[in-house]
């Protein structure tokens, strides 16, 4: 489960990781990145509260 | 080859319906070049305006309604849509032109080698490509907006957005530039230009039409589909692009389904609903009102909830970014100065999600998906608004939801992102209230598109649903 104070390990959490993928990001960038990503967080949070069953599937298109 | 006098096509005629050309077309009371020549004059004096086009095909148009004539007049058939000009979103790849999908990165990519599978069909049907539409970056919008190409225009409106992100789609054909084009909704893109611009748009069940040689977004949600002014337009336009194709993994092997000869079938045994809950927050008097005069046209009393529609809506944010950002990484790598900044902010934000979070929300869908089949056990059709408001002001950043200041961009699909995340088919009616068009979703259960065209096409005959002409120019 995402913590409520996760945000607050944003900075870190976006420098960090756009180091390791090799992303650039200005900057001047950071604000507009680091708004978005948090919104992001906010809906994932929605989703990973959400009990699910452990054998719940995925919804993959892909069949072989 | 001899021509009927009785119509007379001309480029002050912006309101033939794709069925009345092929018709005249086939009956030899208008040429193929007519009709290509009407609209490529429309497009000329409209688009500076309008700013639709991003390319006109004008001398390919030409050579294929020569086609469709000299088929005519040796005596073949030319196809349900002889002789219909239209034109493609510019994700289609259109052979001889580089698909840029709405960037600047990607017009530097060769010219395409072969068309669009559904260019293609259109084509084998008798349809004129006129050209490629202007488009929100990577699809990635709700606006019509585009700081390299400029934004589209509202035809009812020059001050207000198209919608996005086929917003070029949406103005052509509500601006009667043609009567048929193409775009891709990925969380709205097809049903938000229709509500903006007044007309009617089938966002097919995913994995209905082939999405062969087109720019991809987001591949768990990309579905292409048409734009026109009358149902009976979309239906013909639907039933000649479906079929099976190897070449896009997601493609049903269903055999084509058609549904032209299906419209007028009644719909009075039809169980229509009205959605709840979620589908009636977030929204202007104007899209509570299209939604009434729809339902109390349906005779739609009864309302049924859409389970976690919320977690829906988050969860279709949440693959929309990380997908997207997966397409885009390298992209984002050598040239984020060359991007949109508000989308490359977003996919960038993409980039950085935990992979369990993306995998948590792919799971949801599946429990979205089931709760929602259910639903349809006990309705045939839901009925939902397409928009919260009327096509916004260009540049407008944000506006008042049940109260709350909130961003324009992110929150035009509030209402199209639960249903396109588990792959509904819908049809996007336009609601022609004044001064501004909106429209209201049509959702019916996968592969039921006949359901759904048959509910538009009763709303059309009532004259309850109907594009109306453009009113800003």
């Amino acid at each position: 489960m995402l913590t409520s104070n996760t945000t607050d390990l944003l900075d870190e959490y976006v420098d960090a990781v756009a180091k390791v993928l090799g992303l650039p990001i200005d900057d001047a960038w950071k604000p507009a990145v680091r708004a978005n990503l948090e919104q992001l967080l906010r809906l994932a949070r929605l989703v990973d509260e959400f009990a699910l069953p452990d054998g719940t599937e995925p919804a993959s298109v892909f069949a072989a | 080859m001899s021509l009927q006098p009785d119509i007379a096509l001309s480029p002050e005629q912006d309101d033939l319906s794709a069925a009345v050309i092929a018709r005249a077309v086939t009956g030899r009371k208008l040429s193929a070049l007519a009709a290509t020549e009407a609209a490529l004059a429309r497009i000329a004096r409209h688009d500076p305006i309008l700013n639709c086009f991003t390319d006109v095909t004008a001398e390919r148009a030409r050579a294929k309604a020569r086609a469709v004539d000299a088929a005519v007049a040796a005596g073949k058939n030319p196809g349900p849509l002889a002789g219909v000009p239209f034109a493609v979103k510019n994700l289609f790849d259109v052979q001889g032109l580089s698909t840029r999908a709405g960037s600047k990165i990607n017009r530097e990519l060769p010219p395409s080698p072969r068309d669009a599978t559904l260019i293609e069909r259109l084509e084998a049907a008798g349809a004129v490509l006129v050209g490629a539409l202007n488009m929100g970056e990577y699809a990635y919008d709700f606006t019509g907006e585009n700081v390299h190409d400029g934004p589209s225009r509202n035809p009812h409106d020059l001050t207000r957005m198209t919608g996005g992100s086929s917003g070029g789609s949406g103005g052509a054909v509500g601006g009667g530039l043609v009567p048929l084009a193409l775009g891709s909704d990925t969380n709205g893109s097809i049903r938000v230009p229709s509500s903006f611009c007044g007309i009617f748009g089938l966002k097919p069940t995913y994995g209905r039409l082939s999405r062969a040689r087109s720019f991809p977004f987001v591949a768990s949600f990309d579905h292409l589909g048409p734009f026109a002014r009358h149902v009976e337009d979309l239906a013909l336009a639907y039933d000649a692009m479906q079929g099976p194709d190897v070449e896009d993994a997601a493609c049903t092997i269903r055999v084509a389904e058609p549904v032209s000869g299906l419209l007028a079938q009644d719909i009075g045994g039809l169980r229509i609903a009205i959605a709840g809950g979620y589908f009636q927050k977030n929204l202007f008097p104007e899209a509570i009102e299209a939604v009434a005069q729809v339902a109390k046209a349906l005779g739609a009393t009864r309302t049924v909830e859409i389970p976690e529609a919320v977690r829906a809506r988050a969860a279709g944010f949440v693959i929309t970014a990380a997908e997207g950002a997966s397409l885009h990484l390298d992209r984002l790598r050598r040239r984020p100065q060359d991007f949109e900044p508000v989308v490359r902010d977003r996919l960038l934000a993409g980039a950085l999600i935990p992979a369990a979070l993306v995998d948590r929300a792919q799971k949801f869908r599946r429990w979205y998906r089931a709760r929602v089949l259910e639903l349809f056990q006990s309705v045939d059709v839901i009925i939902a608004p397409a928009t919260p408001c009327v096509a916004p002001k260009l540049g407008q950043a944000s506006f008042v939801l049940d109260g709350v200041e909130t961003p324009v961009r992110a929150n035009i699909g509030i209402h199209t992102q639960p249903i396109s995340f588990i792959g509904l088919p819908v049809v996007a009616v336009p609601v022609p209230l004044e001064p501004m068009p909106i429209g209201v979703q049509i959702i019916a259960a996968p592969w039921r598109e006949d359901i759904a065209l048959r509910v538009a096409y009763a709303l059309e005959r009532e004259g309850v649903a109907a594009a109306p002409r453009p009113r800003g120019l």
